[in-house]
């Protein structure tokens, strides 16, 4: 039998957080923890928490996974149990709406800020707006981004200052914008983020690089952005 | 030029810039002592006294000591403002990060006025 100890906590009823303990019996297979997270919400309705496509591709169900963060329907239960206890918990940083559900506002609202769409204002060819190998190329590593926000809630910089710092998420995504090719808002992009907290107060740490579930390296498309600002002309 | 220099100084890349600098100069000073050291093994009070008596190394020691007060500036604000945030310990945390900072500030230019008194009083 299995301990798996899951943060529980209901505003409505609790006065504060605790943790409560389940028995799980995974009858000798390797669930995942999402698997886990199911069979005892059939046991106790009440628990609750985010999934969806249970592959890895929508970025629900990140939690922290006996003290790691990541993705409960990729983490395999082999990987995360330690002395046959399981320890699950909101993701770190953000403020808890119930159980596993955390506000993700606050990292929304970094992402929103580094303007997360193409921005060029010349007018769009017939077709479509090319690329070479070569230039498709520098995407990738970026692009596959799912907003789970499990680096960006590892990240010390950003529990200490989630409204100012954009964090290891969004930053990723603001050098996806900046390495393409087809976009012209470079200097736009970069002056807006030529301030002593949204890149700069990333001091290296790579928790963003050690959690990722889709193995991306925030801390060097950060590394980028830092590089684009010492030359930028501005 | 001077806009530039302004826009320089506010910008996150000033004190990302100074930080890297100034711990080269660290680090320099650190290696030539070491060396210096290692080569003098026996060093004579005379010895040390010439060595620290030259123009050039009151230059060193003084750039090194401005760098090493630079950094640790710029690494109290980031450490203040990580964690004597409002966020963190409530309202009174302006005022208390601001206190540290003036009291920082004094201390710096006591240090400062103390190497000038140490290293051209003899």
């Amino acid at each position: 039998m299995l301990t798996v100890s899951i943060y529980r906590y209901n505003p409505e009823i609790d006065q504060e957080p605790y943790m409560q303990d389940f028995e799980f019996d995974a009858q000798g297979k390797d669930l995942m923890v999402l698997d886990v997270l199911e069979k005892l919400k059939v046991e106790d309705p009440t628990l609750v928490f985010r999934r969806s496509c249970r592959e890895g591709v929508c970025g629900s169900d990140g939690v922290n996974i006996s003290g790691k963060n990541g993705l409960a329907c990729i983490t395999p239960i082999s990987d995360a149990v330690r002395g046959n206890k399981l320890v699950i918990r909101p993701l770190p940083g953000l403020p808890v709406i119930r159980d596993l559900v955390i506000d993700m506002a606050q990292f929304y609202a970094q992402y929103e800020k580094i303007q997360p769409y193409m921005i060029n204002d010349s007018a769009p060819p017939k077709i479509e707006r090319l690329q070479s190998p070569e230039e498709r190329s520098k995407l990738d590593g970026l692009y596959e981004c799912i907003l789970c926000a499990c680096c960006s809630t590892a990240c010390p910089s950003f529990w200490w200052n989630p409204e100012k710092f954009i964090g290891p998420s969004g930053l990723l995504q603001a050098y996806r914008f900046l390495a393409d090719s087809r976009d012209t808002g470079t200097e736009e992009r970069l002056s807006n983020l030529d301030d002593p907290f949204s890149v700069f107060r990333c001091h290296g740490i790579m928790n963003c690089v050690q959690v990722c579930p889709k193995g991306l390296n925030p801390t060097k498309a950060i590394g980028h952005i830092r590089k684009m600002l010492i030359s930028s002309p501005a | 030029m001077i806009d530039k220099a302004v826009r320089f100084y506010h910008s996150g890349l000033f004190d990302w810039f100074v930080q890297r600098v100034t711990a080269l100069l660290m680090t320099a000073y650190l290696i030539f002592m070491l060396i210096y050291l290692f080569i003098n093994p026996d060093l004579s009070y005379g010895q040390w006294e010439a060595l620290n008596k030259s123009l050039g190394m009151r230059a060193f020691t003084f750039l090194t000591m401005i760098a090493m007060l630079s950094h640790a500036w710029i690494g109290n604000w980031c450490v203040l403002t990580d964690y004597v945030t409002e966020r963190l310990i409530g309202p009174k945390a302006n005022f208390i990060r601001n206190s540290i900072r003036f009291g920082m500030a004094i201390l710096t230019f006591a240090y400062i006025a103390w190497a000038i008194n140490i290293l051209w009083r003899f």
